[in-house]
This record gives structure tokens, sequence and C-alpha cells, in this order.
């Protein structure tokens, strides 16, 4: 077993146990978007990041893929990691706005603006749908091409796949494609307006009125301090 | 060939071919890297070879091709040994003059190098101001070795390392004689190689364990790897096979850029040598220690160089960079333990057994020790590759070896560590260059790419340039660094057409912080260097673009017009010369550019020969 502290509370975890794991094991919320269980972790899209480490060596990681180490410790929610996801969020909604699900986790972690000119490439290239095909469907129909800024996700050539079965997982578990916000507001805006109902306690003072499970809760405590 | 049976067979070999050599005849050494090649040192070769013939001077003076000596200023340039004649841009008439006065053991002044400072010449390649600040432990084995023979590297204290470690039967020394060394990663975060070598040396050897030279050198501007590579490519051979012999390690690939046709040929001409010789592969000179060495191409991705990402390429997947832990002195190329060292490094290693980690260790300072390779270029008089001890300050560089600008400009800012490192201003020249100095003035060292700026670099087209190279390069897996560097580039292309605003400037910082904070390997992490670096020190030049709606250096092409003042004297040249016909006038009348079909090319400032073409 590895002995860890995440938010200043002991755990013991298995050897091979991700941060991530360990954390939500706790009761700590964390976002992503590329990572499922059942696929293996990939570490794309950045929204799970927490800070690890001390002093001037602090630095962030994506807990989906970093391994839990003995005597690290683990911050999940303090001003550096919510700034990080914040920046995160607003690139995501500058690229595609129309997921609900991106225009959820963006009100719910207080984005208020978004600055970048506005895109609507809708990929976000999380690669979730790339593990699905070739993980659960054991079919490798689909895959990453190119790389920067012409990195996109299809079949080799664009050549309709013999090995593709038609199955929709890939668009089962796509966070972009899945819900599309109907937009009320300009382009632009963050609404807010169908925050999700999944207690964001780590704002808080944003969602007073938000029931919280945790009493007291952890996250809260540690914000305080 | 005959195989090497034992370390006694070798030191023969060694000893008949250095008492074999005439050390009184002279040598033509002409300097043939790709470099050379492509200014035209073929040419002198065959020059060379054809009066060598046709005089009959074959068994007087003995004719060496070399790889990159440094000075690429002053390329095709040859070499006179044992004297030390140097002459600088040699043209192929000149060159028949050149074998006649070896010949005759005579100098020829008038081909000599000219010091621009005193403008006399200089006889001697190692009075040559270029030359004379540099220690050049690694690139003056060049000089004397060509690359595609074993017997001249053997000759000249080649392999003898690899003998001795051999000979003394103790892995565990060897590392402790690098540890002692103090030799830090060439590559450019400048982790101790001793330590990473104890490291591998320690993993539990169940699967056999894995060396990588990594020479997939791809920053702009850089090519201190090539040169080494192509002018010696026996010693990385020499150094990879003595921390096989230190590690335990049985395997070694060198990634090699495939840009680098001439690093290649040579490569395979040595690693097939070397294996011939016995040197290389199973039971190397009868010890039972075997190691071998495949070469792997890479196919042109700059992040291939990260680490994680260069053992997926080796492993014939996608060139992708992944966590770390576990790191790849745990679980490398196909699961082994591994440890990867820049060509650099694996170059200094046969000099630190030679010659002993004390007499390298004094070399630098405490905690830098060695010399490092810099690619010198840009805005200065002598470009080319310096190879300095560590902690030497940049003015040495810039101004001694460099030169100084090479126009009229005065320099502003050197640009350290390629994409990844960031820009240090003049007022900061006299910093020590070593790791931790450069990374506390937010550069790198990096792989020892050294762009000098001038006042006609604009730090915003310099910031615009870097964000546009890292967004064809980034492999996109991270969200942030892919979209992150897309919109920061986005941001200094607005700037630079004059479109930014100051908020934009805050939200450039605040972007630039997170993509350093939330990317998962070096490319992603350094990426903003370029950004942060010219926000820091020139900050007051993006400004001036956003609120004046002016580029100070006369760069950015949105910002900038073209005029004609009164010393025009009216040659027409510019008018010809024109693509957009956008210069008008009459034969000797001041002449006048339409700034409407004014593409900003600046071809006219280039072929006037009055100065009466302005940029503001």
């Amino acid at each position: 077993m590895i002995n860890l502290k995440i938010n200043g509370l002991e755990v013991s975890v298995e050897q091979g146990t991700t941060l991530l794991e360990a954390a939500r094991f706790l009761g700590f919320p964390i976002p992503t978007l590329c990572h499922m269980e059942g696929l293996s972790p990939y570490g794309a899209c950045r929204l799970c990041v927490v800070e690890i480490g001390e002093g001037p060596r602090a630095k962030l990681v994506s807990s989906c893929t970093y391994p839990a180490q003995e005597g690290l410790v683990v911050r999940t929610a303090n001003e550096r990691v919510l700034q990080a996801r914040k920046m995160v969020l607003e690139l995501l909604l500058a690229s595609c706005p129309q997921s609900k699900v991106i225009q959820d986790l963006a009100s719910a972690h207080n984005v208020r603006q978004q600055r970048f000119r506005q895109e609507h490439e809708d990929c976000i290239l999380c690669g979730l749908c790339t593990r699905m095909c070739e993980e659960q469907m054991m079919a490798k129909a689909i895959g990453f091409r190119g790389r920067g800024e012409t990195r996109s996700i299809g079949t080799p050539f664009d050549i309709k796949s013999e090995e593709c079965r038609l199955c929709g997982g890939c668009i089962y578990v796509c966070p972009a494609c899945q819900l599309r916000c109907t937009y009320t507001e300009p382009d632009k805006a963050v609404c807010g307006g169908c925050a999700n109902l999944s207690p964001p306690c780590v704002e808080k003072e944003n969602f007073d009125d938000m029931m919280c499970y945790m009493n007291p809760c952890v996250a809260c405590e540690i914000d305080k301090h | 060939m005959e195989r090497l049976t034992s370390i006694e067979d070798f030191k023969a070999m060694q000893d008949r071919l250095v008492s074999e050599r005439d050390y009184s005849k002279p040598s033509i050494v002409i300097p043939a890297g790709t470099c050379g090649q492509a200014s035209g040192a073929n040419d002198l070769i065959r020059v060379t070879k054809r009066e060598l013939l046709d005089r009959g001077l074959t068994d007087k003076i003995r004719l060496r091709i070399t790889g990159c000596h440094g000075f690429c200023e002053a390329e095709p340039s040859v070499l006179i040994q044992p004297t030390g004649t140097f002459y600088p841009n040699v043209k192929i008439e000149q060159m028949v003059r050149i074998v006649e006065a070896v010949r005759d053991n005579q100098v020829l002044d008038d081909l000599l190098f000219v010091d621009p400072a005193t403008g006399k010449a200089v006889e001697k390649q190692s009075d040559i101001p270029f030359f004379k600040t540099q220690v050049r432990t690694i690139l003056a084995r060049s000089e004397n070795i060509d690359p595609i023979r074993i017997f001249n590297f053997i000759r000249n204290g080649g392999y003898s390392a690899l003998a001795e470690v051999l000979g003394k039967g103790e892995p565990s020394q060897v590392v402790e004689e690098i540890k002692r060394s103090g030799l830090r990663g060439r590559g450019g975060a400048g982790f101790p190689t001793g330590a990473k070598w104890e490291l591998l040396a320690n993993q539990q050897n169940g699967h056999g364990k894995f060396l990588v030279c990594n020479a997939d050198e791809g920053d702009p501007g850089a090519y201190m790897d090539r040169s080494v590579l192509e002018g010696n490519p026996h010693s990385i051979i020499e150094g990879m096979l003595i921390g096989g012999y230190a590690t335990g390690a049985n395997e070694g690939v060198i990634y090699v850029r495939n840009e680098y046709p001439l690093a290649i040929k040579h490569l395979l001409i040595a690693l097939r040598q070397s294996r011939g010789f016995g040197l290389l592969g199973d039971d190397i000179l009868g010890t039972g220690f075997s190691f071998d060495i495949k070469l792997v191409r890479g196919a042109g991705a700059f992040v291939c160089g990260e680490e994680t990402a260069l053992m997926r390429s080796i492993e014939g997947k996608m060139g992708e960079p992944r966590q770390r832990p576990p790191f790849p002195i745990e679980k490398g190329v196909d699961g082994k333990p591994t440890a990867i060292n820049n060509v650099e490094t694996w170059a200094n290693i046969p000099l630190i057994i030679a010659d002993g980690a004390e007499k390298f260790a004094k070399i630098g300072t405490n905690g830098n020790t060695g010399t490092k390779i810099f690619s010198l270029v840009g805005k200065i008089k002598n470009t080319g590759l310096v190879e300095v001890p560590m902690g030497i300050t940049i003015e040495k560089v810039v101004t001694d070896i460099g030169g100084g600008a090479s126009g009229k400009a005065k320099i502003k800012a050197v640009q350290t560590g390629g994409p990844s490192g960031g820009c240090i201003p003049a007022e900061r020249f006299d910093l020590p260059i070593d790791y931790d100095s450069l990374a506390e003035a937010g550069s790198i060292m990096g792989s020892g790419g050294m762009i000098v700026m001038d006042e006609t670099t604009c730090m915003v087209d310099v910031a615009k340039y870097f964000m546009s190279f890292l967004k064809d390069e980034s492999c996109g897996k991270c969200f942030t660094c892919r979209k992150g560097i897309q919109r920061m580039h986005e941001i200094v292309e607005d700037i630079s057409e004059g479109q930014g605003t100051l908020e934009q400037i805050d939200l450039l910082e605040e972007l630039a912080l997170s993509v350093k904070d939330t990317t998962m390997c070096g490319l992603g992490q350094t990426a903003s260097n370029p950004v942060l670096s010219t926000l820091q020190y020139f900050r007051q030049e993006y400004v001036e673009h956003i609120e004046n709606q002016r580029c100070p250096a006369g760069v950015c092409k949105a910002l900038i017009t073209y005029s004609i003042n009164e010393n025009c004297t009216g040659c027409t040249l510019c008018a010809k010369t024109c693509s957009e016909g956008a210069i008008s006038g009459d034969k000797k009348q001041r002449h006048v550019i339409d700034s409407e079909s004014c593409t900003r090319c600046g071809a006219c400032v280039t072929v006037c020969k009055f100065d009466a073409v302005e940029v503001a």
C-alpha cells in the first residue's frame, strides 16, 4: 500500500492507483473530460490538474495519469489549481462553445467570460472516442492524425474504415457531441443557466444555496485555512 | 578488416598507427560538414586532389577532409597543419596557390584572415579572436579526424578510453568518475549524468537495459549535434559503449533526425567499421562485454526530442509524450530501463575517462563543469559553433567571440534555448552562461542555440515566430499546449498587426503562465518562455505596438511605411527592383513610394546604395 496526503487527509491506496482515483475515493471532486472508467488514462484535457510537491518545487500534474507515490502531498483545489482550471475552461469554451458539458463545467467553476476569439471547432481532441474504439470495441477504426494545429481524429486517409462496425461507441462517449447547449445568450456569454447539480463545493460562496453532502465539507475546511 | 580480440590487440594497433604517422608532413585540412559543403568545400577538395595528383605531391602533402570546425562565417576554409595556418573563404582559383604554398612551406599573406578590429592579418587559427577565447575540447578533435576513417580516430586516442574502462573491469568506478566530473546533461535540462547512470545501473536487470543518444536536434538555428555527429561519430559510439559498460546496458539507439543525411551516412560508416573491428557487438575486445547500437531515423517532429515522445517514436508509435513517472530510467523503450543522453553529453564521456574527472571539473564553474557548444547566429560578425567553458558571460561570447554587432544597429538581446528558451536583454549580458543563471533569467540553456538580436529585431515578431513554430510542432495531445499556443500566437499576431489591446497583454501573460503550469511535457512547459521573457524585458515594445501603432524595430509590416529621403540620387535601382511597381520617379530625381501598393518586402532597402529608403 502507498500512503499519501490529499488535501491534508492521509490515505492509503494500492500500487498503481492514480491521484484522480484516490481523490475521488476520498470524495474530492475533480472535473474531467477525457477520463472514463474502463478506458486507459490519457491526460489530454488538463482539467484534472492538481498540485503536488511543496515550496518552489510544487507543480501541477494531471491527476488522471499521475500515479500515487509514497509520501506525496496533493492539493486538489487550491488557488493555483482553480486558476489553471478556469483558464482551461475558458479555452475550451472558446473552441467548443456549444457543448453542454463544457458550459456546465464552466459555470460551475465561475467562469464568467470568454476572452478569446470565438471558434466553433467542437472536437476538443480528448481522445475518448479513439480509446473507446481501440480498447473496448477492439476495432482501432479511428485514431489521431497529424500534430499541432492540424491534429485531427478520423480514419486513415479519411477512407471509410472496414474495421468500423458503426457501433456508435465513439459518439456515446464524446463530451462535445452529447447534449447541445441551445444558446439563449449572445455568442461569447457564459450564461450558467443550466448549472449542474453536482455540488461544486470548491466555489461554495458563489453557490451557497446548493446542497453539500459533506458536513463539515473537507474541501471547504481546507479552503478556509 | 581484422577483428580485434583483446585489449592488447587494440593497444598494439593503436601504437602502430601512432608510430607510422609522420608528423612533420604537412596536411591540408578542409572542413566539409553540411555547412562546408554548402559553401563550396567539395569544389576545394576536388581541386586539391587534382593538384596533388598532377604535381605528384600525394606522398608529400596529406589531404584530410573533416567535419565542421565551427567558423561558419569563414566557410569554406582551409587549415594547414602542423603550422596552424588558416585561410578563410577560399575560392577555387586560390586553392591552387594554397597547394603550392604548402609545398614550398610558405604562407600566403593576402589570403589570411583579417581581424576586423585591428585590420591586421592573422596567420594562425589559434590567434584568431573567434577561436582564441574558446575552449575547444570537443570541436578541436574534429580537426584531426576524418570521420569516415576509423584509423584516424584511433590514432588520435580514440577508443582508448573504452579500452581503459574495459581493462579495469570495474563498472561502478566509471559511474563514480562521471559523477565526480560533475557532467550535466547537455540536452538542456542539465540533469547530472552520473546520477542518471547510477540510477540505471541500480535497476534490476531482468529484461536488459537501453541507452539512447538523442540526436533529434530540432531548434531553429542550432546545429551543434549535427556538427559533432558529422565530424566525430566514433566519439559518440565510444561514449555509449562506456555508458553501456558502466550501467550494464546491452542495447543502444542513436535517434537522429532524417534531415541530417551526412550525419546518418557518417554514423552508418562508423558503426560498420567499429563492428568490423570488434569494438561493437558481441564480446567487445574479448572481454565478454556486448553492446550493439542501432540507428533510428526521426521522421521530422520537433516534439520527438522530448524523451518520452522519442521513446515512443523508437517503438514505432506516434511521437507523443506520456506521463512521467514512470521515468524512462524505470520504464523506457519497450518497457526496459532506459537512459537518454544528448549527443554532446556522449561526446564528453570519452574525454572525461581519458583525461580524468578532475581535469574536466576544472573547466567551468562549480556545479556547471566542462564546456558547452553553442551555435552562435544572428546579427553578429562571426557566426558559427563556439565551444566555451560554462560560466563564461554572455558579453564575452557575443563581443569577444562573436565580434559584436554585424550592422550599425546596437545589439539588444540574445535568445537562448530555441523555442523553449527566452530572450535575455543586453543589460543582463554580464550573466554567466550556466543552467541555473539562465533559468533564473527566464530562459534556459537548452541544447545550445544562441541567436543574437539587434535593434532591427522586433521582439513581438520574435515571440510570434516562435509561437508559430510551436503551434505546428506541439504534438497536440495536451489541450492547453495545442490550443494555448494557438491562442498566444493569435494574440501576438493581433498585436503585431496593430489590432491588439492592452487587456490582451494581460490575457497573454495569464494564458502563458497557465500553459506553463498545465501541460505534460517539457515542450509545453517551456513553450511560453518566448512570450514570457519578451514580456518581462521588452513589455514597452508590446505597448508601443498597441498604443502608438508603431513597431520600433521597423519589422511588423502592418505598422511600418517605407519612404525615400533626400539622400536619393534618382539612380532608379529601387524602382527597377520593386516587384509591385510601387516606386516611381524620374531619373536623377528623388523617387516616391506609393504606400498603397507597397507590400513592405524591403527589397528597396537592400538595393539602395545611398541609405535613402527609410522605414518608420
